[in-house]
């Protein structure tokens, strides 16, 4: 790892203060990916701002059907939260099948979605429950907030400080998990609400995470594991990998699209 | 450079270090508790599975100062007055290990299954939990059996001091 300098934030304020005096420094949360990455020498940042002691951050909070989760939640205590099992089990579920227990305990939902891996699980899930996700600056609706290959729409500065969503009435995800790393070779989150059914997947698409209005015209006609059976997967649009083929790729959206509508019951 | 202060294995420390240091070496090397392994150094193998603040983390993971004024617990800190820690035991008992190297983190991360989980541990749970610790001994099969016979034998023995 090249050097460093840290900094532990107190505030979003503080923290937002701390990264415009560094302009090759990086927001930290729970490390999982940039730490790894630093010690690979594929990141260099002068100044690592630590967020994980911001309390305005933390915490999941639930307002009837209103969910809110703080940007430096773990993936643990979302896995584990009653309340948000109660109006949302699937995302819970989500959280259980991020990494393993080491990770979830370190990971946040803010810097999942702020990197926006490819095969990350968290980013299918906020486009298939069409969540907004909250800077320190704007709201940005998932369908903007995800452009491509860890690539997402926040500007040069700006920190993720939570995400929100309307529970729906039924969701489910299901992933194909990489063997080693347990990242998503394919995973697709389902979603049904009274606007309609939203489905995002991960870990297949060539540009990053992706909806596919197919497969939701197909279940919002007939919500049931075999209507995803037709849809139209181009290989063309996959990711490939020495993990997987493109055209694998393609099968498995289709494979794990009923296996989430089976989990959504 | 930075001065990290940690309370471990219930004792205060204090040392000067990198900003760039990792914890596993904070540990390792100015502590001097080499219990902790590095395995993989890529976040994959789990032998540097310490607690901070009561929950297992990849020590390989985080830098020191990120740990500063947390209360960390490391394979040394487990065994109370001499006596094998009952997932130590259970690891003895059914030869959960053969060359050890990822026993410490094995330990680790199954005191804190354990603990988690208030005694509803099943095979299925525990070899899914197993997911961030690798061990190219054992199969795993006895290594899950010790973390079932602790788990057995740690909330008995609750159930025995309430009644």
């Amino acid at each position: 790892m090249y050097e460093t300098n840290y900094h532990r934030a107190s505030s979003v304020e503080g923290a937002i203060k701390l990264r415009g005096d560094h302009e090759e420094g990086r927001y930290l949360a729970g490390g999982m990916t940039l730490i790894a990455t630093m010690k690979q020498r594929l990141a260099a940042p002068s100044d690592l701002i630590d967020l994980r002691h911001i309390p305005d951050l933390a915490g999941i909070s639930i307002d009837g059907g209103n969910v809110r989760l703080g940007a430096a939640t773990p993936h643990a205590e979302v896995a584990r939260s009653e309340e948000l099992r109660a109006v949302c089990p699937a995302l819970c579920n989500l959280a259980g099948m991020i990494g393993d227990p080491h990770v979830r305990h370190m990971g946040t939902i803010g810097g999942s979605i702020a990197n926006n891996d490819p095969a990350a699980d968290y980013p299918a899930a906020m486009l298939a429950l069409g969540a907004t996700i909250i800077t320190d600056r704007r709201w940005i609706t998932a369908d903007e907030f995800f452009i491509g290959l860890f690539e997402t729409a926040l500007e040069e500065g700006e920190m993720v400080t939570a995400v929100t969503f309307e529970a729906p009435e039924k969701a489910g995800y299901a992933k194909f998990a990489n063997p080693a790393s347990r990242y998503a070779l394919t995973g697709v989150f389902v979603a049904k609400s009274a606007d309609g059914v939203r489905v995002g997947v991960t870990g297949a698409g060539a540009n990053g995470v992706f909806r596919h209005t197919g497969m939701e015209e197909a279940l919002e006609s007939n919500w049931a594991p075999d209507s995803v059976a037709g849809a139209d997967v181009d290989p063309e649009d996959m990711l490939y990998d020495m993990h997987a083929s493109a055209a694998y790729r393609a099968n498995l959206v289709k494979v794990m699209a009923k296996r989430a509508v089976i989990a959504a019951g | 450079m930075a001065k990290v202060t940690l309370t471990v294995n219930g004792r205060t420390v204090s040392g000067e270090c990198d900003d760039r240091m990792l914890l596993v070496h904070f540990i390792r090397e100015k502590l001097g508790l080499t219990g902790t392994h590095v395995g993989c150094d890529t976040t994959q193998c789990g032998t540097c599975v310490i607690h901070m603040n009561g929950r297992s983390v990849k020590s390989c993971s985080l830098l020191a100062v990120q740990a500063s004024g947390a209360e960390i617990t490391t394979i040394e800190g487990i065994a109370a007055q001499g006596e094998l820690h009952p997932v130590q035991a259970a690891f003895k008992e059914h030869h959960g290990l053969q060359c050890g190297f990822c026993t410490p983190g094995m330990v680790m991360t199954a005191v804190d299954m354990i603990g988690r989980h208030g005694g509803q541990l099943d095979e299925a749970t525990v070899r899914h939990e197993l997911e961030g610790n690798i061990c190219r001994c054992t199969g795993y099969q006895n290594i899950v059996a010790a973390v079932l016979a602790a788990n057995q034998q740690m909330h008995g023995a609750t159930r025995q001091a309430a009644e």
